[in-house]
């Protein structure tokens, strides 16, 4: 429903240096399906939010287009520029921008109150429409109060049932949970995902942290320095990362170098400098091409028995570990690599001890060498 | 190397033109021009006027008004007059502003209450009520204080007199700039120097006072610009004497017969020279210091320094302050008001007093107007102003445009012009422009008002259009509101406390206004300062001071609706 193409957006870097110019969002295209909720997820300053801004027309893109469902808001090939106020989108806010001198019935009822004369709601309608926004977040017995005096999580919903009155196409939410508390910002995180569900809404969502974008997405696009490094379903960009990128981003992983040295059936042979792995891949790799596997420690296994033999099976030794409450760190050194196995509380061995390290088919995955 | 011409769709014209000639740029532009207009064409014509005359550029005005006699006593009455104000309202503020903020001194509230003084006692009643106290003839300072003791009179006619009533009046802008810069230094650079052993004299000089010299020269090039451009203090007490500076100049010259407007202008560019470089050097210097100073935004509670057995002199000094900058001159002005003539107080006119004067000015028909037309142009001005402060603060502060910092400088630039000189400007104007008939009309006050507040509608508009996330406009963006609906629904409401603030300060000021509306009143056109004026050249005394207790009333009674509304609104914007 959404379709971008191409889109480009540069900003100057002050006015000393005037011809260089930084790009912000370097030639993107994606698609969003209707009813998906499409993440945009990098670190800070890879050009996701100003990709969501862009969208939302708060920002003019240089070059590209922007569509939803084949109506143009931003071409510049068509040389078409609609404005925000005039796109029709819902928009959360990183900090909600809450008017403070609206109460919280007014501040929903604003984006019907500027509607062209002739479509505006009157009286009874009107208060039926922010009444019902109101009740989908749970805030209707609120609305009299006065917006500054909401907590957190409520402004939080406020701001949802304000992008909401108008039923838009398309939802942005501009990292809406980052202001919350850890305990709010969960509890929100199903609540948001609930909604979205239930009302069937088309959402754009950016955000930097990881766990909220493989927790709520159907799909995620991880960003970086402006470009688009993979687009794929939570579980597809956690367990065969693109790049070496995506793959220290999203979860933690284990690298090593290596070489492709041949194929046996599903799976690839390459040799690192500690020992061979064998590596189940779905993408393609000439013999000899230098390749990075990424290992994830939660799917290494360590045992203190040191008889276990088999392919992915090494020796190494623990030489620290850490509590963390629901899992145990260890960091077991093995050749001139240390690597971090990631163990349930019931396994927990001291350093320094000799071990066997296991690794599980699903820990690695493999992408060509390079950053 | 040319580029290939590609071939581009045309624009739909009625999309690009409903575009270009949208509300917002209409108002985008009228506010720039505008603005323009107010700061610029002054200038430009006060040029004009003094170096072009009959077709030719020359300097002949310059020669005829610096080889006139006396040039040299003007400037040097000029810069001895602003160097000892100075001087004196920077001892004096300083001092006051280190013992409320650094100290146990008690009575801190009074000092507080003192700053308020300038804001409600305009210059020119301050000026008059301290003639009063220390003319040689009829001064009651000098009758039962000074001669008694020293068996001379102090004669304010003079110099020092004219430092030491400027000094005062002064004194409390010094002191409310110190309190800022002392309350923002963080205590802990002078805890640390005491830890390392210094004494408290040595914290002082060595760490206290380095830390708060830009403060200090910041506030030196305010005050110098502040008694170059003040008309009220030589026009009161060196007129008569003929004690000049560059104000008092400036006004006899176009007021002798034939008035010399060249020659007008040729003192006015020397003192628009002088009070331009100030204003800018000050730019310069608070841009330095915020560079590198550890000033912060933070308001540090610092622990107050003992005084231990100086506490009840430094009292003691705090109180005689009070009373010499704030008891004297309002119980002086209320004296004078009650007597019929004014004679000094003896036991006789104590017990003889009238209230006479007070329905003789209420009957005035020149205070009639005066109250009249100070109404009609403080509040004209005053929301003209804010308005267009609220406007080009959005463009400065919200919007891309390029070239938006033009506008930002074009709306400061009457700072650097002293109340007469851009009176001088505006004469200049609207004498050559008889198509544009606002001479002899209020119009032209309300124009010299508006380019006189520019300054401070942007300063307060700005200051809060900082304090608007710009999430709360792009939120009313996304929600379909156009600009006209979020200006009106969002920015302004979210502007309302500073705009209210800026407003009433801008009715204070414009109230008290003299050194521009002395040259450009006309009979029936006068405002309550011009009155005022008027009633001291005709010698009416104790109906002059009946009229300045009134008008002193009326700007306490707007102080107090300032500030209670500023602390009502600053709890919400919290």
């Amino acid at each position: 429903m959404l379709t971008i193409r191409n889109l480009v957006k540069t900003f100057g870097t002050g006015r000393s240096e005037k011809h260089k110019r930084v790009h912000a969002v370097h030639d993107i295209s994606f698609d969003v399906v209707e009813g998906e909720l499409f993440t945009l997820l990098g670190p800070s300053g890879c050009g996701k939010t100003t990709t969501l801004r862009c969208i939302a027309g708060l920002e003019m893109p240089e070059g590209g287009e922007v569509a939803i469902d084949g109506r143009v808001l931003f071409s510049s090939e068509k040389r078409v520029r609609v404005p925000a106020n005039e796109r029709g989108l819902g928009m959360v806010f990183q900090s909600y921008a809450i008017w403070p001198h609206m109460n919280v019935f007014k501040n929903v009822a604003f984006p019907l109150t500027v509607m062209p004369r002739k479509r505006r709601p009157s009286g009874r309608m009107l208060k039926e429409r922010v009444e019902r926004a109101l009740a989908v977040v749970h805030l209707d017995h609120l609305a009299d109060r006065q917006a500054t005096d909401l907590s957190g999580g409520q402004q939080q919903r406020l701001a949802l049932a304000r992008a909401l009155v108008l039923e838009p196409p398309l939802l942005l939410l501009d990292e809406p949970l980052s202001n919350l508390d850890a305990k709010l910002r969960e509890e929100m995180r199903f609540e948001l995902k609930r909604l979205q569900r239930e009302l069937g809404i088309t959402g754009i969502y950016v955000t930097h942290d990881q766990v909220e974008a493989l927790a709520m997405s159907n799909r995620v696009a991880v960003m970086r320095d402006g470009k688009i490094e993979q687009v794929d379903h939570p579980r597809a960009v956690y367990e065969r990362p693109a790049s070496r990128f995506v793959a220290d981003f999203i979860g933690t992983s284990n690298f090593m170098d290596g070489t492709v040295e041949g194929r046996e059936g599903e799976a690839y042979l390459v040799a690192t400098d500690v020992g061979t792995l064998r590596i189940v891949s779905d993408r393609d790799f000439a013999s000899g091409a230098p390749v990075v596997v990424a290992a994830r420690p939660e799917h290494i296994e360590l045992n203190t028995s040191l008889n276990g033999v088999g392919p992915n099976v090494w020796r190494g030794r623990v030489e620290a570990r850490a509590f963390l409450g629901e899992v145990v760190d260890h960091v077991v050194s093995v050749g001139p690599h240390e690597l971090r196995a990631r163990c349930n509380p019931k396994v927990s061995i001291p350093a320094p001890t000799e071990v066997t390290l296991k690794f599980h088919e699903e820990a690695f995955s493999l992408m060509p060498a390079g950053d | 190397m040319a580029a290939p011409a590609v071939a581009r769709p045309p624009f739909v014209r009625t999309d690009r033109l409903r575009r270009l000639v949208s509300g917002r740029n209409v108002i985008v532009v009228l506010v720039t021009l505008l603005v323009a207009y107010l700061s610029l064409v002054p200038l430009g014509f006060l040029l004009w006027q003094t170096f072009v005359r009959g077709g030719d550029l020359t300097i002949a005005s310059f020669r005829t008004a610096y080889s006139e006699g006396g040039l040299f006593g003007m400037a040097f009455n000029s810069f001895a007059f602003a160097g000892g104000a100075t001087a004196l309202a920077m001892v004096v503020g300083t001092a006051l502003a280190y013992l409320v903020v650094r100290t146990d001194v008690p009575f801190k509230p009074l000092m507080f209450a003192a700053s308020l003084v300038p804001l409600i006692i305009p210059g020119i009643l301050h000026t008059i009520a301290w003639f009063f106290l220390l003319s040689p003839q009829i001064g009651v300072l000098n009758q039962h204080v000074i001669h008694p003791l020293t068996g001379h009179n102090f004669n304010i006619t003079s110099i020092p007199g004219m430092i030491l009533v400027e000094g005062l009046h002064l004194a409390p802008l010094v002191f409310l700039l110190m309190v800022a810069s002392f309350r923002s230094m963080d205590p802990s650079l002078e805890e640390s120097a005491v830890m390392s052993g210094a004494p408290l004299r040595t914290v002082f000089l060595r760490i206290t006072l380095p830390l708060a010299r830009p403060a200090l020269y910041a506030a030196i090039l305010i005050m110098a610009v502040r008694t170059l451009e003040s008309f009220e203090v030589p026009a009161v007490l060196g007129l008569n004497q003929h004690i000049w500076v560059f104000t008092s100049r400036i006004w006899s010259t176009l007021n002798q017969v034939p008035a010399d407007y060249a020659t007008a202008g040729a003192y006015a560019m020397v003192l628009l020279v002088l009070t331009t470089i100030g204003v800018f050097w000050h730019g310069r210097l608070t841009n330095r210091a915020r560079a590198y100073q550890t000033v912060t935004g933070k308001g540090f509670r610092p622990r107050p320094i003992p005084l231990g057995r100086w506490k009840w002199p430094a009292t003691a000094l705090m109180l005689a302050y009070f009373v010499v900058s704030v008891v004297l001159p309002l119980a002086m002005l209320f004296y004078a008001s009650t007597q019929e003539f004014y004679s000094p107080p003896t036991h006789y006119t104590l017990t003889h007093t009238t209230w006479a004067n007070y329905t003789t000015v209420w009957n005035d028909p020149l205070v009639r107007h005066g109250f009249k037309n100070s109404l009609i142009l403080g509040l004209g001005s005053a929301t003209a102003v804010m308005l267009i402060g609220a406007i080009a603060s959005w463009i400065v502060v919200r919007t891309q445009l390029r070239g938006r910092w033009m506008i930002d400088n074009l709306a400061f630039l009457p700072l650097t012009i002293p109340g007469l000189v851009l009176g001088v400007a505006i004469l200049s104007i609207y004498l050559r422009t008889p198509w544009l008939p606002v001479y002899g009309t209020l119009w032209i006050l309300f124009i010299a008002y508006m380019t006189r507040y520019i300054p401070y509608g942007m300063r307060y508009s700005s200051s809060s259009m900082y304090q608007i996330a710009r999430e709360l406009e792009e939120s009313a963006l996304m929600s379909g509101a156009g600009w006209f609906q979020v200006f009106r629904r969002i920015v302004l409401p979210l502007l309302v406390p500073g705009f209210v603030a800026g407003w009433i300060y801008i009715i204070i000021v414009s109230v008290r206004e003299l050194g521009s509306s002395v040259l450009l009143y006309s009979p029936g056109r006068e405002v309550l300062s011009i009155a005022i004026w008027e009633m001291w050249r005709n010698g009416q005394f104790p109906e002059l001071c009946a009229l300045g207790v009134m008008m002193v009333g009326g700007l306490v009674v707007l102080v107090g609706i300032a500030y209670k509304l500023g602390a009502k609104i600053g709890v919400r914007e919290a």
